[in-house]
């Protein structure tokens, strides 16, 4: 038993040995850190951020690098698990010294490792949509994508101008779905809303027909979905078919053409605040977003051959803000670039025109969504 | 004669203050973050291996014991008992430490329970809901009882998921540290990682002295029986259900105590601790450590969960799980160490001066 | 009455769902005694083969050959693990079903990927819906519901008039006395996994319209299934059909009462119930020692 013992721990010490011993190229890269679940429940966000993130760093590198110094991504699959989030981010905080961190792409896992990062004086640039990432405001920590109730500002400013008072709500039970609901129905009482009904489904429902029926029964004038998950498709084709024929509001997660292509001609008339990512092409030329968004989408389009979608986008604009910053700063210490993230201003993203400050780690104002709706099976800007 | 189980246990104890002076004399002190996490897990598949290897019983749902211990903790701690404290309970309460004061990381201070007294509680609710459905579960036979304690799991995973008061998808954040006193505190601070260190290891020696006392005793000998043949082992006038009861909420009890600590040492706690992927790969864990083999359980369950914190598998973690689980049972479902660790008791038994044992402990076939 | 009623075409839609499931599930423990955790795989490659083939040839084509592929995949599988652990404990058989349900999983994550898929209505479209009674349901349903049907059916007089079937329950009353008897067992379990497979096949083909085809669906799909199997009583296809339809019955109406976020706590909750109180299932017979301890 004794040697078995001994020689497992010499075992285990070579492999950490082995581990350890990296090889020390003649000019040290930039490394950036990424915890994104690539695998697992939230793969839907997870694997196309991956793969922008990845995408991103290897163009750069292509032009040269950043500051004459290549970058190099530390890429971790969390696979949607918040002690996995908390390890990656140790380790990429002690032993991989990396500058930032970008991601979690849940907000469960980025509210775990926050106050780790915090205290590390780490910088931290989310890809979760939640706001209690920047709220209450930490000083190393920043999120990219649109906030929350941005989104529901818009969806019941639309409902107002077309005369809708009464709703139901439906959300899924991952993170983003149940932050959304409670802005939903925090600003409902702010703007006069009445919350008919308000049902949390499962992301995995494969039916909703029930719930729906729930919904129907109190009569509401229209229905507002928060997911990122598959079931944003099922909803559509189960409103049709048992005949609730009210307005279909969806959130910002409603950002992929492949769930507009699940639905079909259930599809037809959904309402939603987005990014302007899904409209590139009908943008105006003097659109100040327009040239970064066609960059995107073409790259992304050209070597995955996939649809790009908005969530991919968060992952570009955590990596733009945090080599903008580094250019910027002209340095990689990692104070002067988290100040200078504090300092970027107009810079066109995905989600919109960021504008950091010290008390606001988002950057994104009201106009970064715009409502659209779908036609003809493609996505269209929403004209009442 | 077998080998008294305080002498492996010492050993053991010598390869972790070794493995913890390797470390901070290479200067990688930082692995030990992951050495700890994996002790904690390591705890919940010893736990496990005494039901599965021992009494025989299958479970599909100790990631719920697991995270009924951490998140009874992460809410009791985190909740603003403010209220409480301020009303004629609060003094008396104050007085005994049962509720504590803590400052915010973002300012302002509230009122939160002791973490010693919301391990209690943690303990206590564990201990009450694995009789519950222990009782009724342990009746039932192979694929009933995995069933029962797979739905057992799904229940838990999904209240998990829909209470607020357990923040839904996101799970708890801001887990106080827990004082032990003597300067020694459960948390994620850099500073306290040795002691941390220690403070896992600890548990998981004292999980195996508990677990070996227990196999060699008049306990262990009913449940050898009790895998060799349940209605003889009843005709013997063996209470099979009271010890397969006994196990289960043993190891239910074992992992929540993991699961508390390494809440406090995470500084929070997700629902994906429950679910049902957690609860196959504690399985998975057992049965790559050779079932009833505590210390190839140990020596299996620490290593492939330090190399998956450490994110080595990258996007295989859980293929290789499950490839694991596939290789493992089909090529050696005795486990991969059982030849080494035969080799290693035929060793000492031969340094110690006795004849080679007749009859290994491994599971009936 | 209409809202309540529509519950009811609900709950059977996501019932027949499950059902389909269960039949397979049924099929293989009828026969070998194995609860394949990995059925719900069958049916998650069944619906992804199906896609990808849909993109070269007709419909009806694709399905055809998806099932025949998993088929062949349900009896490799049998053939490759199975065969040579006859003696195992049902511990072991659990283990590691459970683990080659992980392993297709993460393969179908590696060879598709993460996005969801489906195959087109098999009649009509996203939009359309029957109705009966002013509640409504779509058309799709009836093709599930069908297909199990049928499969029930066909499964029924295969084991009652063909060779195969009879040897096949043969096994399954007395798997040492069917050896005696000369039938080659090894081989019939081979077959059960087969047909098991292809009937999984197809249900994840005619399921696919309604809910999606995804990498992961398989585990929710076979827990639930699982679940309908031993409501219905383990063992028994048509058993299992009215335990499927039951779950999704007592699915969708504890929505009607309580918050649709404990939905499936809910139908876990009556399925512990069921085995603590009437282990051998609401239609099946009274096992004795097989199923628990006195």
């Amino acid at each position: 038993m004794k040697r078995l013992l001994t020689t497992i721990l010499a075992g285990i010490t070579a492999a950490g040995m082995a581990m350890a011993a990296d090889e020390k190229p003649a000019q040290e890269p930039i490394k950036i850190g990424a915890i994104f679940g690539v695998t697992g429940p939230a793969a839907f966000l997870g694997a196309p951020e991956a793969k922008t993130a990845e995408m991103l760093v290897d163009q750069l590198n292509a032009k040269g690098g950043l500051l004459g110094r290549k970058l190099q991504l530390v890429l971790k699959d969390s696979g949607g698990s918040p002690e996995k989030a908390v390890s990656f981010a140790k380790q990429l905080i002690e032993e991989d010294k990396v500058l930032a961190i970008i991601g979690p792409s849940t907000s469960g896992e980025t509210m775990q490792i926050k106050p780790i990062c915090e205290n590390a004086k780490m910088i931290l640039i989310s890809c979760a949509a939640a706001e209690v990432i920047v709220n209450p405001l930490a000083k190393y920590v920043f999120k990219v994508p649109q906030k929350d109730s941005q989104a529901v500002t818009w969806i019941y400013n639309t409902m107002k101008a077309a005369g809708i008072t009464k709703i139901g709500i439906l959300s899924d039970n991952s993170g983003f779905g149940q932050a959304g609901k409670a802005q939903l129905e925090q600003l409902a009482k702010v703007q006069g809303m009445e919350i008919a009904a308000d049902e949390v489904y499962d992301k995995a429902a494969k039916d909703l027909t029930d719930i729906l029926t729930k919904v129907k029964a109190r009569d509401v004038q229209a229905v507002v979905n928060w997911s990122i998950v598959p079931a944003q498709s099922i909803i559509p084709k189960n409103m049709k078919q048992i005949g609730l024929n009210v307005p279909l509001y969806q959130s910002h997660g409603f950002g992929n053409v492949k769930y507009v292509k699940a639905a079909g001609e259930a599809a037809e008339g959904i309402i939603f605040p987005s990014g302007r990512l899904l409209v590139a092409e009908s943008l105006p030329a003097d659109n100040p977003q327009k040239a970064v968004l066609m960059a995107y989408k073409h790259d992304y389009e050209s070597r995955y051959k996939e649809d790009v979608s908005t969530f991919g986008g968060h992952a570009y604009d955590a990596v733009l803000v945090l080599t903008s910053a580094i250019q910027k700063a002209g340095s990689t210490d990692r104070d002067k670039v988290r100040d200078a993230i504090e300092t970027l201003k107009g810079l066109p993203g995905t989600a919109g025109i960021f504008n950091f400050s010290p008390e606001d780690h988002n950057g994104l104002a009201l106009d970064a969504f715009e409502m659209l709706t779908v036609k003809d099976g493609k996505f269209a800007e929403y004209k009442k | 004669m077998r080998p008294r189980p305080l002498v492996p246990v010492l050993a053991a104890a010598l390869a972790v203050v070794a493995l913890q002076v390797a470390v901070t004399a290479a200067g990688r002190e930082y692995y030990l973050t992951q050495t700890i996490m994996a002790a904690y897990y390591a705890v919940v598949a010893l736990g496990l291996c005494l039901v599965m290897g021992y009494a025989g019983q299958i479970s599909l749902g100790h990631a719920a014991f697991f995270s009924l211990g951490g998140y009874t903790s992460a809410v009791l701690t985190t909740a603003d008992l403010t209220p409480l404290a301020r009303s004629g309970w609060g003094g008396p309460l104050l007085r005994l430490h049962l509720l504590q004061a803590r400052a915010g990381l973002y300012g302002g201070e509230t009122i939160g329970a002791n973490p010693w007294a919301a391990f209690g509680g943690a303990l206590l609710l564990t201990f009450a809901v694995a009789l519950l459905v222990g009782y009724p579960a342990l009746r039932l036979k192979g694929h009933y009882l995995a069933m029962a304690t797979l739905g057992f799991g799904l229940i838990v995973y999904r209240l998990l998921l829909g209470t607020n008061l357990t923040g839904a998808a996101d799970g708890i954040t801001g887990v106080p540290p827990w004082r032990l006193g003597f300067g020694l505190e459960i948390s994620g601070d850099g500073a306290q990682r040795i002691a941390n260190y220690y403070v896992a290891w600890g548990l998981v020696l004292f999980t195996i002295l508990l677990l070996t006392h227990i196999v060699h005793s008049r306990a262990g000998r009913a449940f050898r029986a009790l895998h060799g043949g349940e209605t003889a082992a009843n005709s013997m006038g063996i209470n099979t259900a009271a010890y397969k009861l006994r196990a289960f909420v043993l190891s239910a009890l074992l992992a929540a105590a993991a699961g508390s600590m390494l809440t406090h040492y995470s500084g929070g706690i997700g629902p994906s601790e429950a679910s049902a992927m957690k609860s196959v790969r504690y399985v998975a864990l057992v049965a790559a450590g050779g079932m009833a083999n505590l210390w190839g359980v140990l020596v299996v369950s620490a290593t492939l969960n330090f190399l998956s914190l450490r994110g080595c598998f990258g996007s295989y973690d859980d293929a290789l799980f499950g490839a694991l689980l596939i290789a493992i049972v089909s090529l050696a479902p005795e486990g991969p160490l059982q030849p080494l660790t035969a080799q290693g008791r035929r060793l000492w038994s031969r340094l110690a001066g006795h004849r080679v044992m007749t009859t290994p402990e491994g599971p009936a076939p | 009455m209409a809202e309540f009623f529509q519950y009811a075409l609900s709950g059977v839609t996501m019932g027949s769902i499950y059902a389909a499931v269960a039949v397979g599930f049924n099929l293989i423990y009828g026969t070998t005694g194995i609860l394949n955790f990995a059925q719900g795989e069958f049916v998650m490659l069944g619906g992804m083969i199906a896609v990808s083939l849909a993109a070269f040839m007709p419909l009806p084509l694709a399905v055809a050959a998806a099932m025949l592929i998993v088929a062949l995949c349900g009896g490799a599988l049998e053939i490759l693990f199975f065969r040579r652990l006859r003696s195992h404990s049902a511990l072991h058989m659990i283990v590691i079903t459970i683990g080659l349900s992980i392993v297709v999983r993460e393969a179908a994550l590696h060879v598709w990927d993460e996005s969801v898929r489906s195959l087109p209505y098999f009649t009509g479209n996203e939009c359309s819906s029957v109705h009966l009674a002013g509640a409504a349901l779509s058309p799709q349903v009836f093709w599930v519901l069908g297909t199990v049907g049928l499969a029930v059916l066909v499964l029924h007089t295969f084991f009652r008039y063909s060779l195969a079937g009879k040897a096949m329950r043969a096994c399954a009353s007395n798997y040492e006395a069917a050896m005696l008897v000369g039938i080659n067992t090894a081989n019939v379990r081979t077959l059960a996994f087969s047909v098991s497979a292809g009937l999984g096949a197809l249900a994840g083909c005619v399921i696919s319209p309604i809910g999606m085809t995804q990498y992961d669906m398989g585990t929710d799909l076979a827990i639930k299934g699982f679940a309908a199997a031993i409501l219905g009583g383990l063992g028994n296809p048509m058993a299992g059909v009215a335990g499927g339809l039951l779950v999704g019955l007592a699915e969708s109406y504890s929505v009607k009462f309580l918050p649709a976020a404990y939905k499936d706590a809910t139908a876990f909750a009556i399925l512990l119930l069921v085995l603590f109180v009437r282990p051998h299932g609401l239609f099946g017979r009274r096992q004795g020692s097989a199923v628990r301890e006195a």
